[in-house]
């Protein structure tokens, strides 16, 4: 009795969350992708239905002729989302680029930071990322501004007499996302350089490497498990971005995810939004995998 | 010990002056007299007192909190349940597909998620409101939460469950005597970051929200969309104010729970000895 009642809370353990995720995560995306094959209808909702249960087997397969791929012919005939798509992949490359460049060397000075300052420096890491995206995407606007902050202190210093722009061109989106995913990229690297035995830098320069040479052919290889999940963590929601882009970036600034948002939000285009929530996954989908094995990896060599 | 050499110190330094040199000046210009949040006109609290006034400002907070709180609950439940299959059930039917689920949503763009929430939410036929939203928030930050517990777990001396069964009690009487006393920190700091998550969120609430329900991140959104205000400013660091003080609240908690922890294993060790 007790074996059968210790065997069903096993199951429980796993199938409670199991089937709230595949009920709320999973099967979504199928009704995405449905919703993608139909028609737009002014109506509410504003799509012809592509699968009605009520028909049964008959009516399903009744309703399979009717789908269409309307929606991602007009896709790929439409140059704008083409552009939007290449050129999200472009500023999400580019800045995980620039927050790769800028928290490497972070992450490095915290790992060889003093043992006893080091939890406070990673606390001091995580802390922003507990504050809110908006506010911390907000608190730029009043710097970038013509006659925001950073201009104030540029002219005052003497450096330039004319403002510059950079609020609503692509570089204050490139600031925003570094600024928003620096913590992703910092702590990942950071606990791969902090595991990392210093003895090895050690017997590279005893050898007869020069400081250069130790940290590109030691330090840096044995970092680059952090590396790859730090630039996956930036990259892949970077790609989908949307509120950096609306806020920081301008209107001529194209990204897939404001596409998607006023598609749906302002022309009330649910199957062509869902087509290109789609393509958008299409896109993620190898390097969210590959992100899932890096973590799967991870934990097993925690284990 | 290796120095810490000055190229350190100034990347660290410069690093963490970007990361708080825009909050701080956002805290500064809350108290800022002017409307302009970019002169300083001298010091005053009157947006402060202004949001007092504000009512829809007010009933958004009110959403928000409610959602947090639920949501936040609900997810650290779900969240645990998801660690514990990871970590204690390495072989079951489906487990790739499971871990797929779980890490997944960590990096999924939001507005994949929101839409296809939305989409789930009008096919089976439910109102949106305040429960979209907050199943909606239990479906994102849950995944948060197993992270966390997961790393706490999987560093978690499994021998004293072993001796728990060994000794006859049953697997839910050493979850809840052995188990979750130990990763009671990972499963509260879960639970804050879930509730910050819910907090913070605009994308996907926005996606699967209703006529009535409207979060503060929303109201404060479609404000900052139509200029930067001091009044703005003011919520923000309210809301900046809450979260450090919660996160200062939870590390002091964690510190505590390692003291007594630390004192008992070296009471155990003495006893031993």
């Amino acid at each position: 009795m007790a074996k059968l009642a210790s065997a069903l809370v096993s199951r429980l353990v796993i199938i409670v969350p199991y089937a709230w995720l595949l009920f709320f995560f999973l099967i979504p995306f199928f009704i995405v992708f449905r919703i993608s094959l139909s028609q737009t209808a002014v109506a509410m909702p504003p799509y012809t239905p592509v699968f009605d249960l009520a028909g049964g087997l008959a009516g399903i397969l009744e309703k399979a002729r009717e789908f269409s791929v309307d929606n991602y012919v007009w896709l790929t005939d439409d140059a704008l989302y083409f552009n939007a798509y290449v050129s999200s992949l472009v500023i999400a490359a580019i800045s995980t680029l620039l927050t790769l460049l800028i928290g490497f060397p972070i992450a490095y000075g915290m790992a060889k930071a003093p043992r006893s300052i080091r939890p406070t420096l990673l606390m001091l890491v995580i802390l922003p990322f507990w504050t809110s995206f908006l506010i911390r995407v907000y608190a730029w606007i009043a710097i970038l501004k013509p006659e925001g902050l950073l201009n104030q202190f540029l002219t005052t210093i003497g450096i330039i007499d004319q403002p510059l722009i950079i609020l609503n061109t692509n570089s204050a989106i490139y600031i925003g996302i570094v600024y928003s995913y620096l913590p992703f990229m910092v702590l990942p690297i950071y606990s791969a350089l902090e595991k990392m035995d210093n003895s090895l830098i050690e017997a590279a320069q005893d050898l007869g490497c020069t400081p250069t040479s130790a940290f590109w052919r030691v330090t840096f290889p044995l970092s680059l498990p952090g590396v790859v999940a730090g630039c996956l963590l930036v990259f892949i929601p970077a790609v989908g971005e949307f509120v950096i882009p609306d806020l920081l970036g301008g209107s001529e600034t194209l990204m897939i995810g404001k596409t998607l948002w006023s598609e749906f939000n302002a022309n009330r285009d649910w199957p062509v939004s869902s087509a290109v929530a789609i393509i958008l996954l299409m896109i993620l989908v190898i390097p969210i995998v590959y992100f899932q094995n890096v973590q799967a990896k991870a934990d097993s060599e925690g284990k | 010990m290796e120095k810490w050499s000055r190229f350190n110190v100034a990347s660290v330094v410069l690093g963490f002056g970007f990361l708080y040199l825009p909050i701080v000046l956002l805290v500064i210009f809350s108290f800022n007299e002017s409307k302009l949040v970019t002169v300083w006109a001298g010091f005053s609290t009157k947006w402060y007192s202004q949001l007092w006034h504000n009512q829809g400002l007010l009933d958004a907070a009110w959403v928000t909190i409610r959602v947090g709180l639920l949501s936040a609950t609900c997810a650290t439940v779900l969240g645990t349940l998801a660690a514990v299959a990871l970590v204690r059930y390495s072989r079951f039917r489906g487990r790739v597909l499971f871990s797929g689920m779980v890490y997944a949503p960590l990096v999924m763009p939001e507005v994949i998620t929101g839409l296809s929430l939305l989409l789930l939410f009008v096919a089976i036929g439910l109102d949106r409101g305040f429960w979209t939203i907050t199943l909606a928030h239990i479906t994102f930050t849950m995944c948060f939460v197993a992270v966390v517990v997961q790393s706490r777990l999987l560093s978690f001396d499994q021998s004293i469950e072993e001796a728990a069964l060994d000794l006859g009690a049953t697997p839910v009487r050493t979850f809840f005597a052995i188990t979750l006393p130990v990763i009671a920190p990972a499963v509260f700091s879960g639970w804050v970051l879930a509730f910050t998550l819910s907090l913070d969120d605009l994308v996907i609430s926005s996606f699967t929200t209703g006529p009535g329900a409207t979060t503060l991140p929303m109201k404060i959104y479609s404000q900052v969309r139509l200029g930067v205000t001091p009044e703005i400013n003011a919520i923000c660091t309210i809301l900046i104010g809450i979260v450090a003080l919660g996160v200062v609240v939870a590390s002091i908690v964690t510190k505590r729970r390692e003291v007594h922890r630390e004192r008992d294993e070296r009471a155990a060790i003495a006893a031993i000895g």
